[in-house]
C-alpha cells in the first residue's frame, strides 16, 4: 500500500499529524494501539522503554539470552498476542522517547503536540515533537515507598523494583530477600524472587487479608483474582514462605548493607504494637506499599481527577475513557490501579472511542464490544476499589518514623524537618512543606517521598488543607540547550527521521531475528 | 508576603494582629516567586523610592530572621548584548544614581571578573550592589513567627480559612470579616490578597482593578555555584514596565544556595491559566544558555507558574481605602513584592498606629482608579 497515510507517518513520524499518539508501551497502551489502527486509525506509539510490555510484561534484552522469561510472567499469552497485533500493524512505535510535556492547539480541530526527549541515556539527546488529533495516556503508575528508620541503607529496594530488576535483566537483589510494604504486588515479587532461587524468609503485609473475604460480593464476580492468588499461594508454600499479616518492618540494621530487620505488630491504625518487635537476619529488603498513577501529564493539561480510597489521585475517566479534557484519553493505571487484565480492556475500550471520534462515525456505547468491554471494567474497577481500600496506609505509620528518620532523599530532608514546618511553620499541605523545606525539590520531584510528605503535612492538628494532586509541568528533566532549540512552530512535514520497528526480537522466539 | 510584613510591623507596634488565609503561609504569588529584591530595575519614582526603603529594612530583617531565610545580598548585574542597548542602561543608570540607587558600570572584559561563566560577547554591563535575594517562602513563614511572645503586639494564624464577608457597621465603616467558621471582630482589615485582591474588594464594595499576569520560572538540577549575582539583560527593564499582553521574556538567571539555577520570569496576560507554555520555556531557556554558555547541558527539572497581582498603571495600592473607612490595602506589587513588602508593611503599620508615615503614599492611593476604569456589569434586578 504504498502512499497511504501510514506509510508516510512512518517515512516521517515527526512531521505527520497522526490520528492517535499512544503515550506509553504497556498493557493499556498496546491494547489502545492495535485497537485504533485495527479501526482504521494511523497510531503513533511512544514509550522511554527499548522495547514493548510497560512494567508488566518487562522482558531481557536478547542479548541477556534468556530462556523462557515468561516463567516470571503469568498471562504471557496475552503479551504475545498484542505483540503480533503491533507486528502485523502499520502502529509507528518509537521506542526510547521520553516525554516531557504535552500540548494542546486550540481551534475547530484541536491538535496535540507531545514533545519527547530522544537518547536520554546515550549521547544525542535531541528534542522532538509528535503531533496528533488525539492522544491516550497510558503512562502507568510507580511505586510508593513509606519511608522508616533504615530505608536508605544498601539492600533495601523498591518491591516493584526487584521484580523489574528480575524481569529485565533476572538479577536478584540478595541472596536472603524479606519482602515487606502492603498490596498485592508483595505476593507476587515474592513467588518471583523465590522460583529465581532467592530465599525469602517472610513476605510481611500490612494490612490484614481478612477484608477479602467480607467483600464476597467482590470477589466473586472476579474469579481469575482468586485464581492468582492461589497460584501465588501455591508457589510460596511450595517454597516455604511465610506470610505475616498486620505487621512491618520499622527499623533495618546493618553498618554499610542490610544484615537483618525488625518486625513488629501492627494495630487497626498501622501503629506498631511496642514490644513485638523481632529480628529477621536477611541480606536484602524488598519493600513496596502499593502504586501510585503516573499522571503529571494531564494534570498539566488541567485534567480532573478523583481520591483515590488509598489516597493518591487518578485521573476521572468518563464511561469511554475519555478525560475532561477532550480529545485526551487515558487507559490503565493512570485511572486508578487496577492490574494487567483492567488495562487491556481500557486500552481496547479506549481504542473504539477515539476512532469513532475521530473518524466521526457511529456512536460507539452502541456497540456490541464496546457494552462487553465496558461491563467487564466495571466489575474489575469493583475488584480494584476493593482491594485499594483495603491496602490503604493506616494514619499510625507515620509513629514508625523518628525525628532523624530521611523522608526525602534527593534534598535529605528529615521527618523532623517536616514536623517543625508543620508545627512551628504554618505548612498545611505538601507544596508548603516542599517550599519550607525542600522535601521533594529533588531530582525525582516527590515521585518518592510524596505521599510520606502528604500524611505528615495533614499531622499537626491543626485543620489540614486538602491535599491537592501533585502537578509536575515538566514529566521529566529536560536539558537546557534542547528546550532553548525547539521548534515551536505549526507541524510541517520536512523533519524525516527513520521511524523505530516494531520490537521483534521477542524472547519467546516467535519473531526473533537474529541471533 | 506582603500580608506577612505587614503584620509583624503592625505587632511590632503593638497591636494585636490576625493573619487569615485561606491555605496555608506563602500558599498564593509568595510560593511562586523567586525572592528577587531589586532596585536595579525599577525607573525613578514612587516605586523605587519605596524599594529603597525596602532595601534598608530588608537588611535589618536579615539580622532578625534565622539565616534559613537564604537573605543574600548578592547584587545584580545587567548586562547589553550590544552597543545600543548599552547606551539604553548607561542613562537608565545614570537617572537612577540620581535618585540614590548604587550602581556601577562594568566594561565588558571585567564582566568575567564578576562573573566568570558568562558569555564573551558581551558589550558591557551595569552592577547594582543593592540586588538582593531571599527565599520567599521561608522569609513569609519566620517573618510571621518572628514577633514571638516579644512586647504587647501578638499574631494570630488562622489558615485554612476563606473570608467570605467584610462586616460593616452603620455608617459603612469596616467592623471585621466574615469566615466559614464565624465572624472575627476588628477596626481595621488590610486587603494583602494579592492577586485576589480585587475579589477581597469586591466583598468590601469597592472596585480595585487587580489582573493577574503569568510567570514561569525554569529550576535547573543542583548545581555548585556558578551564577554569583542575578544577572539580566537590558530588555528584563522594558518588559517589566511594559503593560503589553503578549508574551515577554527576559531571562533573570541566578543561583540558590541549595544549588539549583532558577531562571524566571516570563511575562504575560492570560487570566489564572496553570497550562504550561512551551514556547515561554524555550525562551527562559535560550535567553540563559546565551547568558551562560556553560548551562547548556544542565537539566531543568522543574517549572512552575505564579500570577503577578498588577494594577493598570503598575504600582501597588497601599493605604487607607477613603470609600470605606477601617480598609487598608496593601496588594498589587506586580512581581516586585517580595521586595517591596517590608516597606509597605510599615507603611501599613504606621497608618493604623497613627504615626508618621516614611514617604509620600499618594502614589498608591487605592482610589486612584475610580471613574477611569470600565464599569463592571452588575447584575440587574428587577428587570
Amino acid at each position: 500500500m504504498p502512499n497511504s497515510p501510514s506509510d508516510r507517518a512512518a517515512d516521517d513520524p515527526y512531521g505527520a499529524v497522526h490520528d492517535l499518539v499512544v503515550i506509553g508501551a504497556g498493557c493499556a497502551g498496546l491494547a489502545g494501539a492495535v485497537t485504533a489502527f485495527e479501526q482504521g486509525l494511523s497510531v503513533a506509539l511512544l514509550d522511554t522503554a527499548g522495547r514493548i510490555g510497560g512494567q508488566f510484561y518487562r522482558h531481557p534484552a536478547p542479548a541477556i539470552g534468556a530462556v523462557r522469561p515468561e516463567a516470571l510472567h503469568h498471562d504471557w499469552s496475552a503479551f504475545a498476542g498484542l505483540r503480533h497485533r503491533l507486528e502485523a500493524s502499520d502502529v509507528v512505535h518509537l521506542a526510547g522517547h521520553h516525554v516531557w510535556t504535552v500540548a494542546r492547539q486550540d481551534g475547530a480541530n484541536p491538535r496535540w503536540t507531545v514533545h519527547a526527549v530522544t537518547g536520554v541515556d546515550g549521547d544525542g539527546e535531541r528534542p522532538v515533537r509528535v503531533h496528533a488529533r488525539a492522544v491516550l495516556l497510558a503512562t502507568g503508575a510507580y511505586e510508593r515507598q513509606l519511608p522508616f528508620p533504615g530505608w536508605t541503607l544498601p539492600g533495601v529496594v523498591g518491591a516493584a523494583g526487584a521484580q523489574a530488576m528480575l524481569k529485565s535483566g533476572l538479577v536478584l537483589p540478595g541472596r536472603r530477600v524479606v519482602v515487606a510494604g502492603s498490596g498485592p504486588l508483595l505476593l507476587a515479587v515474592a513467588s518471583s524472587l523465590a522460583a529465581a532461587g532467592a530465599r525469602v524468609p517472610l513476605v510481611v503485609e500490612a494490612s490484614g487479608y481478612l477484608g477479602y473475604a467480607r467483600r464476597p460480593d467482590v470477589l466473586a464476580v472476579n474469579p481469575q483474582k482468586l485464581a492468582e492468588a492461589v497460584v501465588h499461594g501455591a508457589a510460596l508454600l511450595r517454597h516455604g514462605v511465610r506470610l505475616r499479616t498486620r505487621s512491618a518492618v520499622t527499623d533495618v540494621h546493618g553498618a554499610d548493607r542490610v544484615e537483618a530487620v525488625t518486625v513488629s505488630r501492627l494495630d487497626r491504625d498501622w501503629r506498631p504494637v511496642q514490644g513485638s518487635g523481632r529480628r529477621i537476619a536477611c541480606d536484602a529488603l524488598a519493600v513496596g506499599h502499593g502504586l501510585v498513577p503516573q499522571t503529571e501529564l494531564a494534570t498539566s493539561l488541567g485534567c480532573a481527577t478523583r481520591r483515590t480510597q488509598d489516597g493518591t489521585y487518578a485521573l476521572a475517566l468518563d464511561a469511554l475513557q475519555q478525560t475532561s479534557v477532550p480529545g485526551l484519553w487515558a487507559a490503565g493505571e493512570t485511572g486508578g490501579i487496577g492490574g494487567a487484565q483492567l488495562a487491556r480492556v481500557e486500552g481496547e475500550l479506549a481504542g473504539f472511542a477515539v476512532a469513532a471520534q475521530v473518524r466521526g462515525g457511529h456512536e460507539p456505547a452502541r456497540d456490541g464490544r464496546v457494552r462487553e468491554l465496558q461491563r467487564r471494567r466495571e466489575r474489575m474497577r469493583a475488584f480494584a476499589g476493593a482491594m485499594t481500600a483495603m491496602h490503604a496506609p493506616g494514619p499510625g505509620w507515620v509513629d514508625w518514623l523518628d525525628d532523624a528518620t530521611e523522608v526525602c532523599r534527593c534534598e535529605e530532608v528529615r521527618a523532623g524537618a517536616i514536623r517543625e514546618a508543620v508545627d512551628e511553620h504554618g505548612a498545611r499541605d505538601a507544596r508548603t512543606v516542599k517550599l519550607l523545606t525542600r522535601a521533594g525539590m529533588g531530582w525525582c520531584q516527590g515521585r518518592v517521598c510524596g505521599a510520606a510528605v502528604a500524611r505528615l503535612a495533614a499531622g499537626g492538628g491543626a485543620p489540614a488543607v486538602p491535599p491537592s494532586p501533585e502537578r509536575r509541568p515538566l514529566a521529566v528533566p529536560v536539558a537546557l540547550e534542547l528546550l532553548g532549540s525547539l521548534d515551536t512552530t505549526a507541524p510541517t512535514s520536512s523533519p524525516a527521521a527513520p521511524a523505530q520497528r516494531p520490537d521483534t526480537a521477542g524472547p519467546d522466539g516467535a519473531a526473533t531475528s537474529g541471533d | 508576603m506582603v500580608g506577612a510584613a505587614c503584620a509583624y510591623y503592625a505587632a511590632r507596634s503593638g497591636l494585636s494582629v490576625t493573619v487569615i488565609d485561606r491555605g496555608a503561609v506563602a500558599g498564593g504569588t509568595t510560593g511562586a516567586g523567586e525572592g528577587n529584591l531589586l532596585v536595579s530595575d525599577k525607573e525613578p519614582g514612587p516605586e523605587l523610592e519605596l524599594a529603597l526603603l525596602s532595601t534598608r529594612l530588608w537588611r535589618e530583617l536579615a539580622d532578625v530572621l534565622p539565616p534559613r531565610i537564604e537573605y543574600e545580598a548578592k547584587g545584580g548585574l545587567v548586562v547589553a548584548s550590544g552597543e545600543a542597548s548599552l547606551a539604553v542602561l548607561r542613562d537608565f543608570a545614570a537617572r537612577q544614581e540620581r535618585a540614590g540607587v548604587r550602581v556601577r558600570q562594568i566594561g565588558s572584559g571585567r564582566l568575567r571578573d564578576l562573573e566568570p561563566h558568562l558569555a564573551e560577547d558581551l558589550a558591557g554591563g551595569f552592577h547594582y550592589p543593592q540586588d538582593a535575594q531571599v527565599q520567599p517562602a521561608l522569609a513569609a513563614a519566620h517573618l510571621l513567627r518572628a514577633v514571638g511572645g516579644h512586647g504587647p503586639g501578638r499574631v494570630f494564624l488562622r489558615l485554612g480559612e476563606e473570608v467570605t464577608g467584610i462586616l460593616k457597621g452603620a455608617s459603612g465603616e469596616v467592623r471585621g470579616v466574615r469566615t466559614a467558621s464565624g465572624d472575627l471582630h476588628a477596626p481595621y482589615v488590610v486587603n494583602a490578597a494579592g492577586t485576589w485582591g480585587g475579589r477581597l474588594a469586591r466583598l468590601a464594595g469597592v472596585d480595585l482593578p487587580v489582573l493577574p499576569r503569568r510567570g514561569f520560572v525554569l529550576v535547573t538540577e543542583p548545581l555548585p555555584r556558578v551564577v554569583r549575582h542575578k544577572v539580566y539583560t537590558a530588555d528584563y527593564v522594558a518588559d517589566v514596565a511594559s503593560g503589553s499582553a503578549a508574551l515577554q521574556t527576559s531571562a533573570v538567571v541566578e543561583g540558590t544556595p541549595a544549588g539549583p539555577v532558577l531562571i524566571g520570569a516570563s511575562r504575560e496576560r492570560v487570566g489564572f491559566d496553570r497550562a504550561l507554555s512551551v514556547e515561554a520555556l524555550r525562551r527562559l531557556a535560550a535567553q540563559a544558555t546565551r547568558l551562560f554558555p556553560v548551562l547548556a547541558g544542565v537539566h531543568a527539572i522543574r517549572t512552575y507558574a505564579g500570577f503577578r497581582p498588577y494594577l493598570p498603571d503598575h504600582l501597588p495600592a497601599i493605604g487607607s481605602d477613603p470609600r470605606v473607612p477601617g480598609l487598608l490595602h496593601a496588594c498589587g506589587h506586580e512581581g516586585a513584592g517580595i521586595g517591596l513588602a517590608p516597606a509597605t508593611g510599615t507603611i501599613v503599620a504606621r497608618i493604623v498606629s497613627g504615626a508618621g508615615l516614611p514617604m509620600d503614599i499618594t502614589p498608591f492611593g487605592p482610589d486612584r482608579f475610580e471613574g477611569t476604569s470600565q464599569p463592571r456589569k452588575e447584575p440587574r434586578h428587577g428587570a
